[in-house]
């Protein structure tokens, strides 16, 4: 496993508890009182087509939709439009996969505001067939600063992987 | 996966067959929540501690005033009640039951962009029961609509699916107010030429058998009358904070006379 296709450095497989760990946490972002605040990420989204998109043999549908409901608890809404857009985001990161990490930091990003917003697209019309009201352009801004996160995410989520196996200090690489 | 979620909206928006998941959910996640909101809560707690004294004193003078502005009514209200009690047993009516209100405090909006809602502090076991209505010191904030064991969904005015009988304070004209889903409430089928101005204040009527008649609700701010359409476009914005955190009072289910006791002729 590499932190992208064409990288020459090789990590180690991934621990399922940190990758468990790392949701959690982001359920927990998403349980801070924000209220209306424009810009707040879906750290869940965010965290979950990072994994989906790293480890998709790992992470995929299936854990989307439980999450989903999960986050449907937690902002009131809907039962089943969190599930919906997350399941979807998760089918097209895996899909993606292969091909989103050849590409570098940079390039990646510009896929994954794809997925994010998309997955807000599916949310909104899951909603507005529902009667709610339309939030404004601005509800898309959070996909914006979600993805402005993707540097600093990528490394703070392979950090672990990229320890080697046993220490050495007499080691060439 | 998606058809289930499918099945699962379909389940929650048309049947409302849901309402145990997510019950289950909150509570098993209540400690939670509250841990993760202490950080915010303390932050909360400290801007207040370091507000300045300035804006404290002239917030103490805004409430001195209205203290004063309402002093004299509080005081003839004892009188009011008795006459009013005279009234009605002259009138043979039966005796509007006082509402008692249970005091509770705004925790956190709902995170949901697509509606208005606010989660407070008192739940079913404070006795909180779906459709009462919640007040703050101003005027009216909005209904309860779902109930968790130690918290309870409160739907504010400003949300699109809300609607109140209203009347307005000035001449008695009775309307529907209903949310507009941006923060802004407005009066719905009214006819071009009615007799409404902004700055009217919005009162409920009590027609609808939820909130106790007179409570203030909003005000007029501007009228637009097209004669291309049916109804005037009669923007209100709301009395009361409605979107800022705070205390506010959940009625009591108000007890409405059963036809029976209405109609009795001697």
């Amino acid at each position: 496993m590499q932190p992208t296709h064409f990288s020459r450095q090789i990590l180690l497989p991934a621990n399922h508890r940190f990758i468990a760990l790392t949701l959690v946490v982001a359920l927990l972002f998403n349980m801070l009182p924000m209220g209306r605040m424009v810009g707040i990420p879906d750290w869940v989204a965010l965290v979950l087509v990072f994994w989906c998109i790293h480890q998709p043999m790992k992470i995929g549908m299936g854990v989307a939709f439980f999450l989903g409901l999960f986050m449907d608890v937690v902002d009131g809404s809907v039962m089943g439009q969190h599930p919906m857009a997350y399941v979807l985001m998760a089918f097209a990161a895996g899909e993606f996969s292969k091909r989103i990490l050849w590409f570098r930091l940079s390039m990646q990003m510009l896929h994954v505001v794809v997925l994010l917003l998309g997955m807000q697209g599916v949310m909104l019309m899951v909603r507005m067939m529902g009667g709610g009201d339309f939030p404004g352009v601005l509800w898309f801004l959070g996909s914006l600063t979600a993805v402005a996160l993707w540097y600093p995410l990528t490394y703070l989520l392979l950090l672990p992987q990229y320890q080697p196996v046993e220490r050495d200090d007499t080691r060439p690489i | 996966m998606g058809s289930l979620s499918v099945i699962l909206l379909v389940a929650d928006l048309r049947f409302h067959t849901l309402e145990w998941v997510r019950t289950v959910v909150m509570t098993m996640t209540w400690p939670l929540r509250r841990a993760v909101h202490l950080p915010a809560e303390a932050g909360s707690e400290l801007s207040k501690n370091l507000t300045s004294l300035l804006s404290l004193q002239s917030e103490n003078k805004v409430l001195q005033q209205r203290q004063v502005a309402s002093a004299h009514l509080l005081l003839r209200q004892k009188h009011l009640e008795q006459e009013n009690r005279q009234l009605r047993a002259l009138l043979e009516m039966k005796e509007r039951q006082p509402v008692e209100g249970k005091i509770a405090e705004i925790l956190y909006s709902v995170r949901d962009s697509f509606s208005r809602r606010v989660i407070v502090s008192k739940g079913s076991q404070e006795g909180i029961v779906v459709g009462q209505s919640v007040v703050d010191d101003i005027g009216v904030i909005g209904q309860v609509t779902r109930v968790f064991p130690m918290a309870s969904e409160i739907t504010l005015l400003t949300d699109k699916e809300q609607a109140v009988p209203v009347q307005v304070e000035r001449n008695g004209l009775r309307a529907v107010l209903g949310g507009m889903g941006t923060g802004n409430l407005e009066l719905r089928f009214l006819a071009t030429n009615v007799d409404v101005q902004p700055g009217d204040i919005l009162m409920t009527s009590g027609l609808d058998g939820v909130y106790l008649p007179g409570l203030p609700a909003a005000k007029v701010e501007s009228i637009e009358r097209d004669n291309s359409s049916t109804f005037a476009r009669i923007r209100c914005i709301p009395l009361s904070g409605i979107e800022r955190h705070g205390l506010v009072l959940i009625l009591g289910i108000r007890q409405i006379p059963s036809l029976s006791t209405l109609t009795t002729t001697p």
